[in-house]
Protein backbone atom coordinates (compact mmCIF):
# COMPACT_ATOMS: atom_id res chain seq x y z
CA UNK A 1 0.00 0.00 0.00
CA UNK A 2 1.33 3.49 -0.82
CA UNK A 3 1.54 4.88 2.81
CA UNK A 4 2.19 9.01 1.28
CA UNK A 5 0.87 10.70 -1.10
CA UNK A 6 3.15 13.42 -2.81
CA UNK A 7 3.79 14.65 -6.40
CA UNK A 8 6.55 11.53 -6.76
CA UNK A 9 3.24 9.07 -6.04
CA UNK A 10 1.00 10.91 -8.39
CA UNK A 11 3.77 10.64 -11.49
CA UNK A 12 4.18 7.21 -10.88
CA UNK A 13 0.43 6.65 -11.09
CA UNK A 14 -0.08 9.19 -14.22
CA UNK A 15 3.00 7.01 -15.77
CA UNK A 16 1.41 3.77 -15.12
CA UNK A 17 -2.08 3.92 -15.31
CA UNK A 18 -3.08 0.17 -15.23
CA UNK A 19 -2.07 0.25 -11.46
CA UNK A 20 -4.74 1.74 -9.57
CA UNK A 21 -4.60 3.68 -6.40
CA UNK A 22 -4.34 1.53 -3.70
CA UNK A 23 -7.54 1.73 -1.15
CA UNK A 24 -7.29 4.64 1.22
CA UNK A 25 -7.98 2.55 4.30
CA UNK A 26 -7.80 -1.18 5.07
CA UNK A 27 -10.94 -3.51 5.64
CA UNK A 28 -10.26 -5.45 8.19
CA UNK A 29 -12.34 -8.13 9.82
CA UNK A 30 -13.19 -7.24 12.89
CA UNK A 31 -11.03 -8.24 16.11
CA UNK A 32 -12.98 -10.44 19.32
CA UNK A 33 -11.30 -7.51 21.44
CA UNK A 34 -10.44 -3.98 20.94
CA UNK A 35 -8.62 -1.14 23.76
CA UNK A 36 -11.01 1.02 22.83
CA UNK A 37 -13.95 0.53 19.95
CA UNK A 38 -15.70 3.96 18.85
CA UNK A 39 -19.03 3.17 17.48
CA UNK A 40 -19.68 5.93 15.00
CA UNK A 41 -17.22 6.47 12.15
CA UNK A 42 -18.42 10.07 11.33
CA UNK A 43 -15.90 13.07 11.65
CA UNK A 44 -15.85 12.81 15.03
CA UNK A 45 -15.60 8.91 15.93
CA UNK A 46 -12.42 8.69 12.97
CA UNK A 47 -10.34 11.84 14.56
CA UNK A 48 -10.97 10.36 17.49
CA UNK A 49 -9.30 7.23 16.82
CA UNK A 50 -6.65 9.29 15.03
CA UNK A 51 -5.81 11.01 17.67
CA UNK A 52 -6.04 8.36 19.87
CA UNK A 53 -3.08 6.24 17.94
CA UNK A 54 -1.33 9.49 17.19
CA UNK A 55 -1.49 11.33 20.61
CA UNK A 56 -1.89 8.89 23.17
CA UNK A 57 -0.09 6.01 21.38
CA UNK A 58 -3.35 3.90 21.63
CA UNK A 59 -3.72 1.92 18.15
CA UNK A 60 -5.62 -1.11 19.36
CA UNK A 61 -8.68 0.62 18.07
CA UNK A 62 -11.92 0.12 16.19
CA UNK A 63 -14.04 2.57 14.42
CA UNK A 64 -17.74 0.53 14.09
CA UNK A 65 -19.76 2.04 11.22
CA UNK A 66 -23.23 1.18 10.84
CA UNK A 67 -23.36 2.53 6.66
CA UNK A 68 -20.54 3.70 4.95
CA UNK A 69 -17.64 6.14 5.68
CA UNK A 70 -19.11 9.40 4.65
CA UNK A 71 -22.49 8.74 4.75
CA UNK A 72 -23.72 10.91 8.12
CA UNK A 73 -23.53 14.41 8.46
CA UNK A 74 -20.02 14.59 7.83
CA UNK A 75 -20.76 14.45 4.08
CA UNK A 76 -23.76 16.37 4.29
CA UNK A 77 -23.15 19.85 5.79
CA UNK A 78 -22.45 22.83 4.80
CA UNK A 79 -18.82 22.84 5.43
CA UNK A 80 -18.61 25.95 7.10
CA UNK A 81 -15.77 26.55 9.82
CA UNK A 82 -15.24 29.55 12.08
CA UNK A 83 -13.96 30.17 15.44
CA UNK A 84 -15.99 33.87 16.36
CA UNK A 85 -17.83 32.50 19.96
CA UNK A 86 -18.49 34.45 22.83
CA UNK A 87 -19.00 32.44 25.93
CA UNK A 88 -15.44 31.00 27.59
CA UNK A 89 -15.21 27.54 26.67
CA UNK A 90 -16.79 27.79 23.32
CA UNK A 91 -14.13 30.33 22.24
CA UNK A 92 -10.91 28.23 23.30
CA UNK A 93 -12.30 24.99 21.84
CA UNK A 94 -13.63 26.78 18.33
CA UNK A 95 -10.27 28.44 17.89
CA UNK A 96 -8.47 25.06 18.76
CA UNK A 97 -10.54 23.51 16.54
CA UNK A 98 -9.41 26.52 14.04
CA UNK A 99 -5.77 26.23 14.27
CA UNK A 100 -5.88 21.91 13.76
CA UNK A 101 -7.79 22.52 10.61
CA UNK A 102 -4.93 24.88 9.52
CA UNK A 103 -2.66 21.98 9.66
CA UNK A 104 -5.10 19.66 8.73
CA UNK A 105 -3.88 18.60 5.28
CA UNK A 106 -0.25 18.11 6.08
CA UNK A 107 -1.26 16.57 9.01
CA UNK A 108 -3.37 13.96 7.30
CA UNK A 109 -0.89 14.17 3.93
CA UNK A 110 -4.34 14.29 2.64
CA UNK A 111 -5.73 17.53 0.88
CA UNK A 112 -8.60 18.84 2.62
CA UNK A 113 -9.24 21.89 0.87
CA UNK A 114 -8.93 24.01 4.03
CA UNK A 115 -10.05 27.42 2.07
CA UNK A 116 -9.65 30.17 4.99
CA UNK A 117 -11.92 32.31 2.53
CA UNK A 118 -13.07 34.72 5.38
CA UNK A 119 -16.72 35.10 6.64
CA UNK A 120 -19.09 37.89 6.63
CA UNK A 121 -22.01 38.15 9.24
CA UNK A 122 -24.25 41.13 8.08
CA UNK A 123 -25.65 43.48 10.63
CA UNK A 124 -28.99 44.25 9.78
CA UNK A 125 -30.07 47.24 12.47
CA UNK A 126 -27.28 49.56 14.83
CA UNK A 127 -27.65 47.15 18.06
CA UNK A 128 -26.95 44.08 16.48
CA UNK A 129 -23.81 46.11 15.08
CA UNK A 130 -22.93 46.68 18.85
CA UNK A 131 -23.44 43.19 19.76
CA UNK A 132 -21.02 42.19 16.57
CA UNK A 133 -18.34 44.51 18.01
CA UNK A 134 -18.56 42.91 21.70
CA UNK A 135 -18.29 39.86 20.04
CA UNK A 136 -14.84 40.51 18.01
CA UNK A 137 -13.54 42.47 21.11
CA UNK A 138 -14.17 38.70 22.51
CA UNK A 139 -12.53 37.15 20.23
CA UNK A 140 -9.56 39.88 19.85
CA UNK A 141 -9.20 39.44 23.82
CA UNK A 142 -8.95 35.55 23.26
CA UNK A 143 -5.88 36.18 20.42
CA UNK A 144 -8.47 35.51 17.35
CA UNK A 145 -8.76 37.46 14.15
CA UNK A 146 -12.15 39.88 13.96
CA UNK A 147 -12.48 42.94 12.44
CA UNK A 148 -16.05 45.10 11.93
CA UNK A 149 -16.88 46.29 8.85
CA UNK A 150 -19.19 49.04 7.83
CA UNK A 151 -21.58 49.69 5.39
CA UNK A 152 -19.57 50.85 2.77
CA UNK A 153 -16.49 48.42 3.53
CA UNK A 154 -19.50 45.52 2.86
CA UNK A 155 -20.87 46.99 0.00
CA UNK A 156 -16.99 46.83 -1.64
CA UNK A 157 -17.28 43.55 -0.79
CA UNK A 158 -20.36 41.24 -1.23
CA UNK A 159 -21.80 44.02 -4.30
CA UNK A 160 -24.39 41.54 -5.41
CA UNK A 161 -26.44 42.07 -1.82
CA UNK A 162 -29.74 43.67 -1.84
CA UNK A 163 -28.48 47.87 -0.63
CA UNK A 164 -32.03 49.16 -1.95
CA UNK A 165 -33.70 51.91 -0.11
CA UNK A 166 -36.63 49.45 0.47
CA UNK A 167 -34.59 46.18 1.17
CA UNK A 168 -36.81 44.63 4.38
CA UNK A 169 -33.81 43.96 6.53
CA UNK A 170 -31.03 47.09 5.76
CA UNK A 171 -27.55 46.29 5.74
CA UNK A 172 -25.70 48.39 8.47
CA UNK A 173 -22.70 46.49 8.53
CA UNK A 174 -20.87 43.30 9.46
CA UNK A 175 -18.55 41.38 11.71
CA UNK A 176 -15.52 39.89 9.58
CA UNK A 177 -13.28 36.72 10.84
CA UNK A 178 -10.78 36.26 8.03
CA UNK A 179 -9.46 32.64 8.72
CA UNK A 180 -12.72 31.64 8.80
CA UNK A 181 -14.13 29.65 5.71
CA UNK A 182 -14.95 26.32 3.99
CA UNK A 183 -13.19 22.49 4.19
CA UNK A 184 -14.00 19.81 1.62
CA UNK A 185 -16.09 17.72 4.11
CA UNK A 186 -15.99 14.50 2.35
CA UNK A 187 -11.70 14.79 2.37
CA UNK A 188 -12.07 15.11 6.49
CA UNK A 189 -13.35 11.65 6.68
CA UNK A 190 -11.53 9.57 4.13
CA UNK A 191 -7.99 11.70 5.39
CA UNK A 192 -8.86 10.78 8.87
CA UNK A 193 -9.97 7.45 8.09
CA UNK A 194 -6.82 6.56 5.99
CA UNK A 195 -4.18 8.28 8.47
CA UNK A 196 -5.88 6.55 11.23
CA UNK A 197 -5.73 3.14 9.38
CA UNK A 198 -2.16 3.74 8.29
CA UNK A 199 -1.43 3.39 12.52
CA UNK A 200 -3.16 0.74 13.28
CA UNK A 201 -7.11 1.89 13.70
CA UNK A 202 -9.63 -0.71 12.44
CA UNK A 203 -12.11 0.82 10.09
CA UNK A 204 -14.89 -1.37 10.23
CA UNK A 205 -18.06 -0.30 8.26
CA UNK A 206 -21.18 -1.96 7.78
CA UNK A 207 -21.03 -2.60 11.43
CA UNK A 208 -24.02 -1.75 13.50
CA UNK A 209 -23.80 -1.41 17.12
CA UNK A 210 -27.41 -2.85 18.78
CA UNK A 211 -26.37 -3.69 22.28
CA UNK A 212 -24.14 -2.88 25.08
CA UNK A 213 -22.67 -5.10 27.48
CA UNK A 214 -22.62 -3.52 31.02
CA UNK A 215 -21.63 -5.45 33.94
CA UNK A 216 -21.28 -3.82 37.44
CA UNK A 217 -21.42 0.31 36.46
CA UNK A 218 -18.59 -0.70 33.63
CA UNK A 219 -18.95 -1.36 29.95
CA UNK A 220 -16.70 -4.18 28.33
CA UNK A 221 -17.85 -4.63 24.99
CA UNK A 222 -20.88 -4.30 22.22
CA UNK A 223 -23.08 -6.17 20.56
CA UNK A 224 -23.03 -5.48 16.75
CA UNK A 225 -24.66 -6.74 13.41
CA UNK A 226 -21.32 -8.51 13.07
CA UNK A 227 -20.92 -10.49 16.51
CA UNK A 228 -19.73 -8.96 20.32
CA UNK A 229 -16.83 -6.92 20.06
CA UNK A 230 -15.24 -6.17 23.48
CA UNK A 231 -13.93 -3.42 24.87
CA UNK A 232 -11.44 -2.10 27.30
CA UNK A 233 -13.12 1.78 26.62
CA UNK A 234 -16.21 2.64 24.76
CA UNK A 235 -16.78 6.15 23.06
CA UNK A 236 -20.03 7.24 21.48
CA UNK A 237 -19.66 9.66 18.38
CA UNK A 238 -23.18 8.74 16.72
CA UNK A 239 -24.37 12.47 15.82
CA UNK A 240 -28.18 12.20 15.72
CA UNK A 241 -28.24 8.69 16.36
CA UNK A 242 -27.01 9.69 19.95
CA UNK A 243 -30.13 9.60 22.10
CA UNK A 244 -30.76 5.85 20.20
CA UNK A 245 -26.92 4.61 21.29
CA UNK A 246 -26.99 6.12 24.94
CA UNK A 247 -30.19 4.50 25.84
CA UNK A 248 -28.54 1.31 25.13
CA UNK A 249 -26.66 1.81 28.35
CA UNK A 250 -29.29 2.61 30.09
CA UNK A 251 -28.85 6.80 29.83
CA UNK A 252 -31.53 9.29 29.09
CA UNK A 253 -30.04 12.52 27.71
CA UNK A 254 -30.44 16.45 26.97
CA UNK A 255 -30.79 15.44 23.25
CA UNK A 256 -32.89 15.69 20.93
CA UNK A 257 -32.60 14.62 16.92
CA UNK A 258 -33.44 17.36 14.14
CA UNK A 259 -33.51 17.78 10.50
CA UNK A 260 -31.68 20.39 9.05
CA UNK A 261 -31.75 20.58 5.28
CA UNK A 262 -29.13 22.04 2.78
CA UNK A 263 -29.43 23.36 -0.70
CA UNK A 264 -27.17 24.15 -3.90
CA UNK A 265 -27.41 25.52 -7.09
CA UNK A 266 -27.02 25.05 -10.13
CA UNK A 267 -23.27 26.14 -11.03
CA UNK A 268 -22.30 29.87 -12.08
CA UNK A 269 -19.26 31.73 -12.45
CA UNK A 270 -17.28 32.52 -9.15
CA UNK A 271 -19.12 35.63 -7.70
CA UNK A 272 -19.48 34.93 -4.06
CA UNK A 273 -15.86 35.11 -2.43
CA UNK A 274 -16.61 34.57 0.99
CA UNK A 275 -18.85 32.78 3.41
CA UNK A 276 -21.94 34.82 4.01
CA UNK A 277 -24.14 34.80 7.01
CA UNK A 278 -26.94 36.87 7.78
CA UNK A 279 -28.01 38.58 11.25
CA UNK A 280 -31.50 38.63 10.37
CA UNK A 281 -32.39 35.06 10.05
CA UNK A 282 -30.15 31.91 10.37
CA UNK A 283 -29.27 31.86 6.69
CA UNK A 284 -25.68 31.35 5.43
CA UNK A 285 -24.38 30.49 2.03
CA UNK A 286 -20.93 30.28 0.27
CA UNK A 287 -20.29 29.17 -3.29
CA UNK A 288 -18.37 26.03 -3.81
CA UNK A 289 -15.52 25.31 -6.07
CA UNK A 290 -17.69 23.57 -8.38
CA UNK A 291 -19.83 26.75 -8.72
CA UNK A 292 -23.28 26.11 -7.05
CA UNK A 293 -23.55 28.10 -4.17
CA UNK A 294 -24.28 26.00 -1.49
CA UNK A 295 -26.62 27.19 1.54
CA UNK A 296 -29.16 26.33 4.55
CA UNK A 297 -31.02 27.76 7.16
CA UNK A 298 -33.04 26.67 10.51
CA UNK A 299 -33.60 22.92 11.55
CA UNK A 300 -37.69 21.97 10.39
CA UNK A 301 -38.77 22.23 14.08
CA UNK A 302 -39.97 18.74 14.94
CA UNK A 303 -38.08 15.51 16.13
CA UNK A 304 -37.47 13.55 13.52
CA UNK A 305 -35.01 10.67 12.35
CA UNK A 306 -36.41 10.56 8.80
CA UNK A 307 -33.77 12.75 6.38
CA UNK A 308 -36.46 14.23 3.83
CA UNK A 309 -36.75 17.86 4.71
CA UNK A 310 -40.45 19.89 4.68
CA UNK A 311 -41.65 22.22 1.67
CA UNK A 312 -42.42 24.79 3.97
CA UNK A 313 -38.66 25.04 5.40
CA UNK A 314 -37.12 24.77 1.43
CA UNK A 315 -39.81 28.11 1.17
CA UNK A 316 -38.29 29.84 4.00
CA UNK A 317 -34.52 29.44 3.68
CA UNK A 318 -35.27 30.43 -0.29
CA UNK A 319 -36.74 33.85 1.03
CA UNK A 320 -34.04 34.61 2.52
CA UNK A 321 -31.42 34.06 -0.32
CA UNK A 322 -33.83 36.18 -2.18
CA UNK A 323 -34.22 38.58 0.04
CA UNK A 324 -30.24 38.84 0.72
CA UNK A 325 -29.07 38.06 -3.04
CA UNK A 326 -32.04 39.29 -5.36
CA UNK A 327 -29.90 37.55 -7.99
CA UNK A 328 -30.87 34.04 -6.66
CA UNK A 329 -34.35 34.32 -7.49
CA UNK A 330 -32.96 33.26 -11.02
CA UNK A 331 -30.88 30.65 -10.47
CA UNK A 332 -31.93 27.07 -10.45
CA UNK A 333 -31.65 24.61 -7.20
CA UNK A 334 -29.77 21.34 -7.62
CA UNK A 335 -30.02 19.40 -4.95
CA UNK A 336 -31.59 19.50 -1.55
CA UNK A 337 -30.73 17.29 1.07
CA UNK A 338 -31.29 16.71 5.08
CA UNK A 339 -29.31 15.20 7.76
CA UNK A 340 -29.97 14.11 11.40
CA UNK A 341 -29.05 16.43 14.15
CA UNK A 342 -28.21 16.04 17.54
CA UNK A 343 -29.82 19.30 19.62
CA UNK A 344 -29.38 20.22 22.76
CA UNK A 345 -31.06 22.32 25.05
CA UNK A 346 -28.37 25.15 25.26
CA UNK A 347 -27.27 24.41 21.85
CA UNK A 348 -23.12 23.52 22.77
CA UNK A 349 -22.11 19.65 22.83
CA UNK A 350 -20.91 16.68 25.39
CA UNK A 351 -17.79 15.63 25.66
CA UNK A 352 -17.21 13.82 28.88
CA UNK A 353 -17.39 10.80 30.83
CA UNK A 354 -20.58 9.31 31.44
CA UNK A 355 -22.46 7.68 34.78
CA UNK A 356 -21.15 4.45 33.15
CA UNK A 357 -17.47 3.32 33.49
CA UNK A 358 -15.34 3.32 30.60
CA UNK A 359 -18.11 4.60 28.33
CA UNK A 360 -17.71 8.44 26.96
CA UNK A 361 -20.40 10.29 25.09
CA UNK A 362 -19.31 12.51 22.27
CA UNK A 363 -22.61 14.67 20.99
CA UNK A 364 -25.21 17.17 20.90
CA UNK A 365 -23.17 19.24 17.98
CA UNK A 366 -26.67 20.96 16.89
CA UNK A 367 -25.45 23.30 13.80
CA UNK A 368 -22.17 23.20 14.66
CA UNK A 369 -20.27 19.64 14.18
CA UNK A 370 -18.18 20.12 11.39
CA UNK A 371 -16.13 23.09 12.56
CA UNK A 372 -15.50 21.03 15.71
CA UNK A 373 -14.72 18.11 13.95
CA UNK A 374 -10.07 18.11 14.42
CA UNK A 375 -10.93 19.52 18.00
CA UNK A 376 -13.83 17.44 18.84
CA UNK A 377 -11.27 14.35 18.08
CA UNK A 378 -8.18 15.63 19.89
CA UNK A 379 -10.28 16.13 23.43
CA UNK A 380 -12.52 13.00 23.02
CA UNK A 381 -9.36 11.27 22.46
CA UNK A 382 -7.72 12.56 25.65
CA UNK A 383 -10.60 12.10 27.41
CA UNK A 384 -10.79 8.62 26.31
CA UNK A 385 -7.23 7.88 27.27
CA UNK A 386 -7.09 9.84 30.33
CA UNK A 387 -10.64 9.05 31.55
CA UNK A 388 -10.54 12.66 32.27
CA UNK A 389 -11.73 15.71 30.43
CA UNK A 390 -8.71 18.24 29.47
CA UNK A 391 -9.78 21.66 30.29
CA UNK A 392 -10.56 22.38 26.91
CA UNK A 393 -14.02 20.20 27.24
CA UNK A 394 -14.31 20.45 30.85
CA UNK A 395 -17.27 23.13 30.13
CA UNK A 396 -19.01 19.95 28.13
CA UNK A 397 -20.02 17.84 30.99
CA UNK A 398 -23.68 16.23 30.94
CA UNK A 399 -24.76 17.42 34.37
CA UNK A 400 -23.62 21.30 33.34
CA UNK A 401 -27.56 21.69 33.35
CA UNK A 402 -27.87 20.68 36.79
CA UNK A 403 -24.79 22.58 38.13
CA UNK A 404 -25.91 25.95 35.91
CA UNK A 405 -23.31 25.93 33.92
CA UNK A 406 -25.19 26.37 30.49
CA UNK A 407 -23.33 27.45 27.43
CA UNK A 408 -25.67 29.44 25.90
CA UNK A 409 -23.68 31.60 23.30
CA UNK A 410 -26.72 33.03 21.51
CA UNK A 411 -27.73 34.61 25.05
CA UNK A 412 -31.43 33.82 24.40
CA UNK A 413 -31.71 31.22 27.26
CA UNK A 414 -32.38 27.42 26.42
CA UNK A 415 -33.61 25.84 23.76
CA UNK A 416 -32.74 28.35 21.40
CA UNK A 417 -34.00 26.05 18.33
CA UNK A 418 -37.24 25.88 19.70
CA UNK A 419 -38.17 29.53 19.95
CA UNK B 1 -46.35 16.37 5.96
CA UNK B 2 -49.97 16.63 6.58
CA UNK B 3 -51.43 16.99 10.33
CA UNK B 4 -55.06 16.00 11.16
CA UNK B 5 -56.41 18.84 13.26
CA UNK B 6 -59.52 17.60 15.29
CA UNK B 7 -61.40 20.48 14.76
CA UNK B 8 -60.41 21.49 10.90
CA UNK B 9 -59.35 18.31 9.15
CA UNK B 10 -55.83 17.57 7.67
CA UNK B 11 -53.85 20.60 6.97
CA UNK B 12 -50.14 21.53 5.85
CA UNK B 13 -47.47 21.26 8.58
CA UNK B 14 -46.89 24.52 8.20
CA UNK B 15 -49.82 25.68 9.61
CA UNK B 16 -48.97 24.19 13.13
CA UNK B 17 -46.63 24.10 15.66
CA UNK B 18 -44.78 22.02 17.16
CA UNK B 19 -45.02 21.68 21.00
CA UNK B 20 -42.73 19.26 22.01
CA UNK B 21 -43.07 15.52 23.47
CA UNK B 22 -46.47 14.89 25.03
CA UNK B 23 -45.34 12.08 27.15
CA UNK B 24 -43.63 13.46 29.88
CA UNK B 25 -45.22 13.89 33.31
CA UNK B 26 -44.37 16.97 34.95
CA UNK B 27 -43.62 16.63 38.80
CA UNK B 28 -46.26 17.71 41.53
CA UNK B 29 -45.51 21.01 42.63
CA UNK B 30 -43.62 21.70 45.62
CA UNK B 31 -41.87 17.85 45.36
CA UNK B 32 -38.64 19.64 45.76
CA UNK B 33 -36.71 17.39 44.21
CA UNK B 34 -34.25 19.14 41.97
CA UNK B 35 -33.10 16.09 40.35
CA UNK B 36 -36.79 15.02 38.70
CA UNK B 37 -36.99 18.51 37.61
CA UNK B 38 -34.14 18.62 35.87
CA UNK B 39 -34.91 15.16 34.43
CA UNK B 40 -38.35 16.59 33.75
CA UNK B 41 -37.10 19.79 32.01
CA UNK B 42 -33.87 19.20 30.24
CA UNK B 43 -33.65 14.75 29.07
CA UNK B 44 -35.73 13.35 26.35
CA UNK B 45 -36.64 9.68 25.63
CA UNK B 46 -36.38 10.96 21.81
CA UNK B 47 -37.51 7.75 20.08
CA UNK B 48 -36.51 6.41 17.22
CA UNK B 49 -40.72 5.19 16.33
CA UNK B 50 -43.45 6.02 18.12
CA UNK B 51 -43.98 9.36 19.65
CA UNK B 52 -46.62 11.43 21.67
CA UNK B 53 -46.88 15.10 20.76
CA UNK B 54 -48.20 18.40 21.01
CA UNK B 55 -49.26 19.85 17.94
CA UNK B 56 -51.06 23.92 17.79
CA UNK B 57 -52.78 24.97 14.85
CA UNK B 58 -51.78 28.38 15.38
CA UNK B 59 -52.75 29.27 11.51
CA UNK B 60 -56.28 27.60 11.78
CA UNK B 61 -58.53 27.00 14.83
CA UNK B 62 -55.74 27.46 17.41
CA UNK B 63 -56.49 24.84 19.36
CA UNK B 64 -53.92 22.36 20.71
CA UNK B 65 -53.85 18.48 20.55
CA UNK B 66 -52.29 15.48 21.06
CA UNK B 67 -51.00 13.43 17.91
CA UNK B 68 -48.95 9.72 17.55
CA UNK B 69 -46.72 9.94 15.16
CA UNK B 70 -43.59 7.86 14.18
CA UNK B 71 -40.38 9.77 14.07
CA UNK B 72 -38.94 6.95 12.30
CA UNK B 73 -40.84 7.44 8.95
CA UNK B 74 -42.85 10.73 10.08
CA UNK B 75 -46.21 8.43 9.42
CA UNK B 76 -49.31 9.86 11.46
CA UNK B 77 -51.05 7.05 13.30
CA UNK B 78 -53.58 10.25 14.20
CA UNK B 79 -55.07 12.03 17.04
CA UNK B 80 -54.30 10.92 20.71
CA UNK B 81 -57.12 11.96 23.58
C1 LIG C 1 -27.46 19.89 6.46
C2 LIG C 1 -26.42 20.09 7.51
C3 LIG C 1 -25.54 21.18 7.42
C4 LIG C 1 -24.55 21.38 8.38
N1 LIG C 1 -23.68 22.43 8.23
C5 LIG C 1 -22.66 22.57 9.10
C6 LIG C 1 -21.70 23.61 8.90
O1 LIG C 1 -21.74 24.36 7.90
N2 LIG C 1 -20.71 23.75 9.81
C7 LIG C 1 -20.63 22.93 10.91
O2 LIG C 1 -19.74 23.12 11.71
N3 LIG C 1 -21.51 21.93 11.11
C8 LIG C 1 -22.53 21.74 10.23
N4 LIG C 1 -23.43 20.71 10.43
C9 LIG C 1 -23.27 19.83 11.60
C10 LIG C 1 -22.26 18.73 11.36
O3 LIG C 1 -22.37 18.20 10.06
C11 LIG C 1 -22.44 17.61 12.38
O4 LIG C 1 -22.58 18.17 13.67
C12 LIG C 1 -21.26 16.65 12.43
O5 LIG C 1 -20.95 16.18 11.14
C13 LIG C 1 -21.60 15.49 13.36
O6 LIG C 1 -20.49 14.67 13.63
P1 LIG C 1 -20.04 13.44 12.72
O7 LIG C 1 -19.32 13.94 11.53
O8 LIG C 1 -19.28 12.50 13.56
O9 LIG C 1 -21.47 12.82 12.31
P2 LIG C 1 -21.86 11.69 11.27
O10 LIG C 1 -21.10 11.80 10.01
O11 LIG C 1 -23.35 11.70 11.19
O12 LIG C 1 -21.35 10.38 12.01
C14 LIG C 1 -22.09 9.59 12.91
C15 LIG C 1 -22.07 8.18 12.39
O13 LIG C 1 -22.57 7.30 13.38
C16 LIG C 1 -23.15 6.21 12.69
N5 LIG C 1 -24.03 5.46 13.58
C17 LIG C 1 -25.22 5.85 14.10
N6 LIG C 1 -25.74 4.88 14.87
C18 LIG C 1 -24.83 3.85 14.86
C19 LIG C 1 -24.79 2.57 15.47
N7 LIG C 1 -25.78 2.12 16.26
N8 LIG C 1 -23.70 1.78 15.24
C20 LIG C 1 -22.69 2.20 14.44
N9 LIG C 1 -22.69 3.41 13.84
C21 LIG C 1 -23.75 4.23 14.06
C22 LIG C 1 -23.90 6.87 11.54
O14 LIG C 1 -24.14 5.97 10.48
C23 LIG C 1 -22.92 7.99 11.15
O15 LIG C 1 -22.09 7.65 10.06
C24 LIG C 1 -24.44 20.48 9.48
C25 LIG C 1 -25.31 19.40 9.58
C26 LIG C 1 -26.29 19.18 8.60
C27 LIG C 1 -27.20 18.00 8.71
ZN1 LIG D 1 -57.63 23.45 13.39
Amino acid sequence: MAKGYSVFSLLRHALKPDSPWPMAWEKPTPRSSYDVVIIGGGGHGLATAYYLAKNHGITNVAVLERNYIGSGNVGRNTTLIRSNYVIDGNTQFFEHSMKLWEGLSHELNYNCMVSQRGQIVLAVSPVQLDVFARRGNIMRLNGIDAELLDRGEVQKLLPYLDYSKDARFPIWGAIHQARAGTVRHDAVAWGYARAASQLGVHIIENCEVTGMVIDNGRITGVDTTQGRINAGKVGIAVAGHTSEVARMAGLRLPVESHILQAFVTEAVKPIVHHVVSWGAELFYLSQSDKGGLVFGGHIDGFNTYTQRGQLFKIQDVMQCAVSLMPFMSRMRLLRHWGGIQDMTPDGSPFICRTPVRDLYLNGGWCYQGFKATPASGWTFAHTIANDNEHDLNRCYSLDRFEKGRELDDYGIGNWTYKQ
Amino acid sequence: MKIPCPHCGERDVSEFRYGGDASRQRPAHGTGDLKAWHDYHFTFTNPKGPHTEHWQHVLGCRQWFRLSRNTATNVIAGVVE
